[in-house]
């Protein structure tokens, strides 16, 4: 119990005196997930949008492939990214295995899945009568699909951050793919894996408590969207 | 119609952020990347090292990388893994440097044109640790005994337990290889033949914590020990006997397999380690904060080790 305590009053002690290492990590990994979570965001809403409005043969086989890839488990998007981005794969030419740009990929194929879907979801359950009604003013195909974004902004906002705190809080993947190098590809959740392993559990439970903050700031955040467009 | 526009404009702009961030952080690294003369490298140079977990949690490299860093316009990139996995990456050209503790296997993967270029630069011991109670009663056996002692206990006492790394590490291969020496096959006779054999599958620091937690026996090198010792209960039952050194050796990936490797860095650090200042770095490193070294030099010891006088003390050219 002592230890408990301790750790959690250094913890405290590391947060308020602004522990450069422990807001190094955050920093990055707020960076690396923000990076990943614009990046999946620009490639999966176009995607929802075609998936929501057009027919074509297959269409629902990749709904139910989407609605699979949710639980897609993140060590294996590890092993497929590190056999991919490896000097022996594919893409081993680019040199980026160990990187944060190969944590950021990993990351995007995380949450592609989550943002496609749940977008796509909302699409379907729109109203029809307001898909008539944007079609009856007039609008051509582009101003159609962004004034549909716009009536189910919330949704995406609230789809995006839980994007966003399922791809922070991924560990798996990042310590396959960035190989947990300190000062280069250490990130919140391989960090608290490697100290508690290393005995250090004041600073894990630093880090810890950083990301249990990010996570509720997150929550805090959908909650008032969600309360602000009721 | 406006708004269509700056839409599209904002969108087009947050693309192009993305982009430059995607750029900046795949091409020019960390925020402690050396910082360069903008007229010549145009980016700082790294070094990738994958090493045994020991050399990483007991601290000791990190205190070397500092040390490093502040002669050379380098990054070092320091992945703990395992000597099986980074015998791996080294296999697939994926780090340029190698510091690993399985001469066998290190012999292979030289013999398989992999790695040039092997110094060894530290060595210490392995030992058996286990809860001070000893309930199999091995304490001060040879290592082969006790493991004989430990399988034939286990089968009836079930305070008997024992963790293995399980990760094909540097550890891992040695326990493998003190049960061969012991008269078991491995493969057959220990791994699955009951609930007293636990495999942890992580690093030696994380497997210590483990055997802790459940007050079992391990294999562990004398230095992860050392430094772990006063978070743990356990004490060192086995400790001596020859099939208990513990080499580390540093390699470099062989440029001829992977053209792109930093093979000049990576000769400079291998040479850094078996200068006599960084041999003395490593024979006190933790002294003073255990009371003992973790680690002992190769400097004047390859005779100890086995190896040749060139293997320990002479500079690669």
């Amino acid at each position: 119990m002592n230890e408990i305590i301790d750790g959690f009053l250094t913890a405290i002690h590391l947060i308020v005196t602004f522990d450069p290492e422990v807001y190094e990590v955050a920093f990055r990994s707020i960076y690396i997930t923000f990076s990943a979570t614009v990046i999946a965001s620009v490639i999966s809403i176009p995607i929802a949008l075609f998936l929501a409005f057009r027919t074509f043969p297959g269409k629902r086989t990749i709904i139910n492939l989407v609605h699979t890839l949710y639980a897609l488990p993140t060590v294996l998007i590890g092993l497929v990214v590190f056999l991919m981005l490896s000097r022996q794969g594919p893409f081993g030419f680019l040199g980026l295995l160990f990187t944060p740009g190969a944590m950021i990929i990993g990351q995007v194929i995380l949450i592609i899945p989550i943002i496609i879907g749940l977008t796509y979801s909302a699409l379907v359950a729109l109203d029809p009568v307001i898909k008539d009604t944007i079609i009856s003013l007039g609008a051509d195909y582009f101003q159609f699909m962004v004034s549909i974004l716009k009536e189910i902004r919330f949704v995406v906002y609230a789809t995006v951050a839980m994007a966003f705190g399922r791809a922070i809080s991924e560990v798996g993947a990042a310590i396959m793919i960035g190989g947990n190098i300190r000062g280069y590809t250490r990130v919140l959740t391989t960090s608290i894996a490697l100290e508690t392993s290393m005995g250090n559990i004041e600073l894990s439970m630093a880090l810890g408590m950083i990301l249990l903050f990010i996570a509720l700031t997150l929550n805090f955040i959908m909650t008032s969207i969600r309360r602000e467009s009721d | 119609m406006d708004i269509m526009v700056n839409r599209n404009f904002l969108l087009a702009a947050l693309v192009l952020i993305v982009a430059v961030f995607f750029c900046g952080c795949t091409s020019d690294g960390g925020n402690d990347a050396a910082p360069t003369d903008s007229g010549t490298a145009a980016t700082p140079e790294f070094l990738k090292i994958a090493t045994t977990t020991s050399l990483d949690n007991t601290g000791l490299l990190a205190d070397l990388k500092d040390r490093f860093e502040e002669d050379h316009d380098v990054t070092l990139q320091i992945i703990a893994a395992g000597t099986g996995k980074a015998l791996e990456y080294g296999e697939r050209g994926d780090v340029d440097v190698l510091m690993v503790h399985d001469r066998a296997r290190e012999d292979a993967f030289m013999d398989n044109g992999y790695g040039i270029n092997r110094r060894v630069f530290a060595y210490n011991y392995f030992m058996i640790v286990g809860p001070e109670s000893d309930p199999a009663g091995i304490a001060g056996m040879t290592p082969e005994d006790a493991f004989v002692t430990l399988i034939e206990e286990a089968q009836t006492n079930p305070d008997v337990v024992v963790v293995s790394r399980g990760d094909s590490s540097g550890t891992h291969a040695k326990e493998q290889a003190i049960w061969a020496s012991a008269g078991y096959d491995y493969a057959t006779e220990v791994v699955g033949s009951g609930d007293w054999y636990i495999e942890g599958g992580q690093g030696m620091g994380a497997t210590l914590q483990m055997a802790n937690e459940l007050q079992a026996y391990t294999v562990s090198d004398s230095g992860t020990y050392l430094a772990y010792q006063g978070d743990i209960d356990l004490v060192p039952l086995v400790d001596e006997g020859d099939v208990l050194l513990n080499i580390y050796g540093a390699m470099m990936i062989n440029p001829e397999k992977f053209s792109y490797v930093n093979s000049e860095m990576a000769k400079e650090w291998i040479n850094f380690l078996i200068t006599p200042e960084t041999q003395q770095v490593i024979a006190d490193f933790g002294v003073e904060e255990y009371g003992q070294p973790l680690f002992f030099p190769s400097l004047g010891n390859y005779e100890i080790l086995g190896v040749t006088r060139e293997e320990a003390e002479s500079p690669i050219p």
